[in-house]
C-alpha cells in the first residue's frame, strides 16, 4: 500500500507539469498582452517596455516557463499584477471562502444522494425511483449557474428571505443541486449492479431478512464506487465554483480567478490553476486509496499497470 | 438490440419530439420569428402577452424572435464542438488503441493532464485570451471535451483488434489504415453515438455558461446563453428575462439527454 501511494504521488509531477506547461503557453501565446488591458495609450513607450520588462514579459516564452517553473517548484508563484500581493497569500486569502462553500456542499450532496439513490434501486421502477429519476435527468440538464439565478430570483427578489449575495446560503445550495443528479444516479447505478450479483441471491436464498441483505450485503458494496466519483467530480465542483461565486459575488477563489482571467493577471491566473489542480489530483488520490480501504479485494501492488 | 422498458420509450420518444420541434422552429426561424432579433420594436420589459408571447427584453426587443435565432446558434454550436470533439477523441482514441505501447501511454497521459483542468477555467482563459466569437466558442468547446470519447474509443479498439476478423484482415495483409478504418471503427460506433448525442448536450451547458459570462457568443447576434447575461439586472421588473431561455436550454439539454439514454439502450452500449 505504501509503495502503491508513493508510485502515485510521484506521479503526479509530469501531471502537474503538464497542467502547468499547457496553462502558461495557452496564456502567453495569445495576441496582446496585459500591459494593453490597463495603461493609458497615451502612456510613454518607455514606461511601458520598463513594466513589461519589470514582469519579465519582455523574453521569450520558454525562459519565462523556466523561470515560473524554478520559483513554483520553490512556492513562489510571483506577485499579481493589480495588487502586487504575493499570489499564494491572495490564494490563501480568499481560499477559506471556497472551502467554507465546497465541503459542506460536498456533505450534503453525499447525505442526500446515497439514500436516495439506493433506495431508488432497491424500489426499481416504483413511484419513488421513477419520479428520481425525471428529477436528476432535469438536474443534470440546467445549467449550474441558471439554478444559482433561479434560486436568486425565488428567495432574494420574490420572497426577499435572504440578500441575494454575500450570503453562503443559495451558493450552497446551487452548488449541492449542480452535483446532486450525476452522483444519485451513479449511486443508484451502483446499487443496481450489486443486487444483480450472485451473493446477494445467495444471501437472500438462506432466507436472511430483505433488510440484512440489503444493509449488510447490498450496501457496503454499492458505497464503493462513489468513493472514485466524488474524487473524479472535484474538476466539475472547482468548474461550478468559479460560475457561482461570480454569481453570487462570493469572494472565494473562484471569483477570484475570474477576475484574474478577465485582466490577464497571469501569475494569479497560474497560481489558481496550479492550486486547483493540485487539489483536484490529491482528491483523486485518495479516493483511489479510499476505494483500496475500503475494499479488501484491490490489491494495487499486483495489478498496477 | 433490447427491447426497452415503456418508461424508456416514452423518454426517448418526447426527447426525439422536442429536439425535432427545435430543429425546424430554429431552421425556420426567419419565416416564424414575428420580429427582427435585434430591433427595438416595443418598450422595454413588457410582460409576457399575445403580442410578445415571452415579453420583450431590457432594450424593447422581443424574446420570442430573439429565442427562435437563439436557438439556431446554440443548436449549431453544440452541434460542431461535439463534432470536433468526437472527431479529435476518436483520431486519438483509435491510435492510443490500435498501436498500443508507448504511443498509448502518451496520449493516455496528456488526457490525465487535461481530464486535471477544472475545463471552464481553461475555456474561460482561451477565450479572454482570443476574441470571444461564436466560432472560436466552437472549436474551444471542442478542444476540450474530447477526453471522454478518447477513452470509450481506446477501449473498443482494445478489445475490437484482439478479435478473430481482425486477425484475419491482418493476415490478408490489410494495411493499419483500412484495418482502422474499414474493419474496427464501423464496429466501434455505436458507443461512439452515444457519447456524441450526450457531449452534444454538454457542450450546449458550456456555451450557455460562457456566453452568460460574456466570453461566448457575443451580442447582437442572440445565444440562449447571452439572452441571459443582463437577466440578473432586470430580476425584479422582467423575471421572464431570466426564466425562458434557462427553460430553452433545459429543454434541449435534457432531450438530448433522454435520446442519447435511449440509443443506448437501442444499440446495446454498456456504462
Amino acid at each position: 500500500m505504501r509503495k502503491f501511494f508513493f508510485k502515485r504521488l510521484l506521479q503526479l509531477i509530469p501531471l502537474l507539469i503538464g497542467i502547468s506547461l499547457i496553462s502558461f503557453f495557452v496564456m502567453h501565446l495569445a495576441p496582446g498582452d496585459p500591459t494593453a488591458l490597463f495603461i493609458d495609450p497615451n502612456v510613454d513607450p518607455g514606461e511601458l517596455a520598463r513594466v513589461r520588462a519589470n514582469w519579465g514579459l519582455d523574453q521569450p516564452i520558454p525562459v519565462q516557463y523556466i523561470k515560473w517553473l524554478w520559483n513554483a517548484v520553490r512556492l513562489d508563484f510571483g506577485r499579481s499584477y493589480m495588487t502586487g500581493q504575493p499570489v499564494i497569500g491572495e490564494i490563501a486569502e480568499r481560499l477559506p471562502n471556497t472551502l467554507i462553500l465546497m465541503i459542506p456542499s460536498y456533505i450534503l450532496t453525499l447525505l442526500i444522494c446515497i439514500p436516495v439513490g439506493v433506495y431508488s434501486a432497491v424500489k426499481k421502477g416504483g413511484w419513488f425511483d421513477n419520479t428520481f429519476t425525471v428529477l436528476s435527468f432535469a438536474g443534470m440538464s440546467i445549467p449550474t449557474f441558471w439554478v444559482g439565478l433561479m434560486l436568486m430570483l425565488l428567495f432574494a427578489v420574490q420572497l426577499d428571505w435572504l440578500p441575494a449575495t454575500g450570503n453562503l446560503v443559495l451558493p450552497l445550495i446551487t452548488m449541492t443541486i449542480g452535483s446532486l443528479a450525476g452522483l444519485t444516479r451513479y449511486q443508484r447505478a451502483a446499487m443496481l449492479e450489486v443486487l444483480n450479483q450472485d451473493f446477494i441471491r445467495t444471501a437472500r436464498a438462506k432466507g436472511l431478512p430483505e433488510r440484512v441483505v440489503i444493509f449488510k450485503h447490498a450496501l457496503r458494496n454499492a458505497l464503493i464506487p462513489i468513493v472514485t466519483i466524488m474524487g473524479l467530480s472535484l474538476p466539475d465542483l472547482f468548474g461550478g465554483a468559479f460560475i457561482i461565486e461570480t454569481i453570487f459575488a462570493w469572494p472565494g477563489m473562484g471569483r477570484l480567478g475570474v477576475q484574474a482571467i478577465f485582466s490577464r493577471n497571469y501569475p494569479l491566473i497560474m497560481g489558481i490553476v496550479m492550486f486547483s489542480a493540485l487539489l483536484i489530483v490529491l482528491g483523486n488520490l485518495f479516493a483511489d486509496i479510499g476505494y483500496a480501504l475500503v475494499d479488501p479485494r484491490i490489491r494495487y501492488e499486483k495489478n498496477d499497470k | 438490440m433490447r427491447k426497452m422498458t415503456n418508461n424508456k420509450l416514452q423518454m426517448t420518444n418526447v426527447g426525439i419530439f422536442i429536439i425535432l420541434i427545435m430543429v425546424v422552429a430554429a431552421i425556420f426561424a426567419p419565416m416564424i420569428a414575428p420580429y427582427d432579433p435585434s430591433e427595438i420594436v416595443e418598450d422595454n420589459t413588457l410582460a409576457p402577452s399575445i403580442k410578445h408571447l415571452f415579453g420583450t427584453d431590457d432594450l424593447g426587443r422581443d424574446i420570442f424572435s430573439r429565442a427562435l435565432y437563439g436557438a439556431r446558434i446554440s443548436l449549431t454550436v453544440g452541434l460542431v464542438a461535439v463534432t470536433i470533439a468526437v472527431l479529435i477523441g476518436t483520431l486519438f482514441g483509435a491510435i492510443a488503441g490500435y498501436y498500443g505501447g508507448l504511443v498509448d501511454s502518451a496520449i493516455m497521459r496528456s488526457v490525465d493532464v487535461m481530464l486535471a483542468f477544472p475545463s471552464i477555467f481553461l475555456i474561460l482563459a482561451i477565450q479572454v485570451m482570443l476574441t470571444p466569437n461564436i466560432y472560436n466558442v466552437m472549436i474551444v468547446i471542442g478542444l476540450t471535451s474530447w477526453m471522454g470519447v478518447a477513452r470509450l474509443v481506446r477501449g473498443e479498439f482494445l478489445r475490437i483488434r484482439e478479435l478473430q476478423y481482425v486477425e484475419a484482415a491482418r493476415a490478408i495483409g490489410a494495411s493499419d489504415l483500412r484495418i482502422i478504418f474499414r474493419h474496427i471503427l464501423p464496429n466501434a460506433m455505436a458507443p461512439i453515438i452515444v457519447a456524441g448525442t450526450l457531449g452534444m448536450a454538454g457542450a450546449i451547458l458550456t456555451e450557455s455558461a460562457l456566453s452568460f459570462l460574456g466570453l461566448g457568443v457575443q451580442p447582437p447576434m442572440p445565444s440562449w446563453g447571452n439572452m441571459l447575461m443582463d437577466s440578473q439586472a432586470y430580476m425584479r421588473d422582467a423575471p421572464w428575462m431570466a426564466i425562458i431561455p434557462g427553460i430553452l436550454i433545459l429543454l434541449a439539454v435534457l432531450s438530448l439527454y433522454f435520446v442519447g439514454e435511449g440509443l443506448r439502450e437501442r444499440l446495446d452500449v454498456r456504462g
